[in-house]
């Protein structure tokens, strides 16, 4: 063969194992963390330890009920507040694509989903837990939910952006008013793609620990109040790995393991849900 | 003389400071089909567009003068009403994707919260279908998709969405240009059959569609309306240079 050819057929071979190599690097963190939680956690589950609070030092077993009922808790209520919002600001901004407001309203969501999340958990406990008088999940919902903001505005408006305007077209055309376009068929044809985008921030923000540090700040007892302190995984794991004592280490593992599965669970489901709702245009 | 249905005096449109429509004044007549041809960019777009009021939906439209349905002013009207006497299809097939064939017929009373009985409904997809010519190959798949079938059978599909609303003038933008050659020809027969019930004003590139299926052909050359007769006449005495230019194809 042409030993020019030859060169080129070397160097585009050399370019694929290169490219293949580096997608297969990507994997290789997932799949230590996953392995590395799996075998430090996964002996500290069971029914026990899934419904009872930890016990104080020096008691063995005990277990992350307040912090799972905790997390739950204060996520549900964040997405209760951020879906509707996110979804109606990104019905505006995917509508009024060039209109001031909507300039100014994607700028601030994009610089928002760029806060750390440690100011928004003092931002919060300026305004919410000062003022209130003491931690509270409520707070941390709260700050929870200016976390999640952001990614559901932008999935929905960049959804909503894909669907082509004849299909707004036709149904406007058919004498529907403007609030039925949007509610029954901008919304339903792109309902996969707000589906994951609400998943992935709940996804995002069920392991934050930053912004429940100030707020909700922690509760080693079982707590379904949302005025008081609440615990919750990621600050049980914080509290419990930073602690001296072994028996914390272990809840701390099982909690990773409990978080690292619930977010992982979130993912695949956003995956089953987009191949499963997704509408063929 | 027959009875018009739509009437306009002095129309004019525009995007921003772009003059697309001059001036125009022509009279529909009731039950007939008329063509509206002229080479791209001339304004049969635009001008079918704003018999239904769906030109002013356009960032920077806009649209002046005098256009009734019997006589009425649409532009005194709310847009909602205008588009639920006036039905329209669409260059391209756009069923609804996330609803089923049956749904899509009656997607204007679904969508709008216009409450039917099980009966009523079938009678109207059942009748709608059927004008549209589609009933026959699409009855034993009715709760399938409407995006699963040929594009010719989702242009009737958006036909027999736009009939079962019962509308009084149904406006077609190039319904054929998407579509193959015997699709096409299922869709201007069924024209023909629709100009019964209907008033039918259609866009098209196409000359020979434009003779076969129209009874009455408006010519429109840089967004005037240079020539308006009946088709016969049109196309073989026309009056004006510029009508008989594009006829002859000295220009396109």
């Amino acid at each position: 063969m042409d030993p020019h050819v030859k060169y080129r057929l070397g160097k585009s071979n050399g370019f694929k194992a290169l490219i293949i190599i580096l997608a297969f690097m990507c994997v290789i963190p997932l799949l230590a963390i996953l392995a590395y939680i799996i075998q430090a956690g996964a002996t500290k589950i069971n029914w026990h330890f899934l419904t009872n609070i930890p016990k104080p030092v020096g008691e063995t077993g005990g277990g992350i009920a307040n912090a799972l009922l905790g997390s739950l808790m204060m996520v549900a209520v964040a997405a209760i507040i951020a879906i509707p919002v996110g979804i109606l600001s990104g019905i505006y901004l995917s509508e009024n694509k060039n209109s001031k407001l909507a300039y100014w309203s994607r700028l601030s969501v994009d610089i928002l989903q760029g806060v750390p999340s440690i100011v928004i958990g003092i931002v919060a406990y300026f305004w919410l837990v000062k003022p209130l008088g003491g931690f509270s999940a409520l707070s941390g919902s709260i700050a929870l939910s200016i976390m999640m903001l952001p990614i559901v505005v932008r999935s929905t408006e960049e959804t909503l952006k894909l669907l082509p305007p004849s299909l707004k077209e036709a149904a406007l055309a058919l004498g529907m008013p403007y609030h039925r376009v949007i509610l029954k068929v901008v919304l339903p044809c792109g309902i996969s793609g707000i589906l994951s985008g609400v998943m992935l921030s709940i996804a995002r923000v069920a392991g934050e620990t930053a912004p429940l540090l100030f707020t909700a700040f922690g509760n080693p007892y079982l707590n379904a109040d949302m005025r008081k302190p609440m615990q919750s995984l990621p600050l049980l794991i914080f509290n419990y790995a930073t602690s001296p004592y072994n028996d914390w280490h272990d809840l701390a593992w099982g909690a990773s393991l409990i978080l690292l599965a619930w977010v992982l669970l979130l993912n695949i489901s956003t995956k089953l849900i987009t191949r499963r709702w997704n509408i063929q245009l | 003389m027959e009875h018009t249905i739509i009437s306009t005096e002095k129309f004019n449109a525009y995007f921003g400071d772009n003059h697309v429509v001059k001036d125009v004044t022509m009279t529909i007549p009731k039950n007939t089909v008329i063509a509206v041809m002229g080479p791209s960019g001339c304004g049969k777009t635009t001008f079918l567009r704003c018999i239904n009021r769906m030109h002013e939906l356009l960032p920077g439209a806009r649209a002046a003068g005098k256009m009734t349905l019997n006589n009425e002013d649409i532009y005194d009207m709310h847009p909602i009403f205008v588009r639920l006497k006036i039905g329209m299809v669409f260059q391209r097939p756009n069923p609804f994707p996330n609803l089923s064939i049956y749904d899509n017929v009656i997607a204007g009373y679904k969508l709008n919260g216009i409450k039917l009985s099980k009966a009523d409904r079938d009678n109207i997809v059942e009748s709608s279908l059927s004008k549209a010519a589609l009933w026959k190959e699409v009855k034993d798949t009715l709760h399938k998709k409407g995006t699963f079938l040929s594009g010719g059978q989702q242009q009737r599909l958006c036909i027999a969405r736009a009939i079962a609303m019962e509308p009084e003038v149904l406006l077609l933008d190039e319904p054929t240009s998407a579509l193959d050659p015997i699709s096409t020809a299922s869709v201007e027969e069924l024209l023909f059959d629709l100009k019964k019930n209907y008033t039918l004003v259609i866009v098209t590139h196409n000359m020979q569609q434009a003779a076969r299926v129209s009874e009455k052909t408006a010519f429109f050359y840089m967004g005037e309306l240079v020539e308006y007769d009946d088709t016969k006449m049109m196309f073989t005495s026309p009056k004006d240079t510029r009508t008989q230019n594009y006829i002859t194809g000295r220009f396109s």
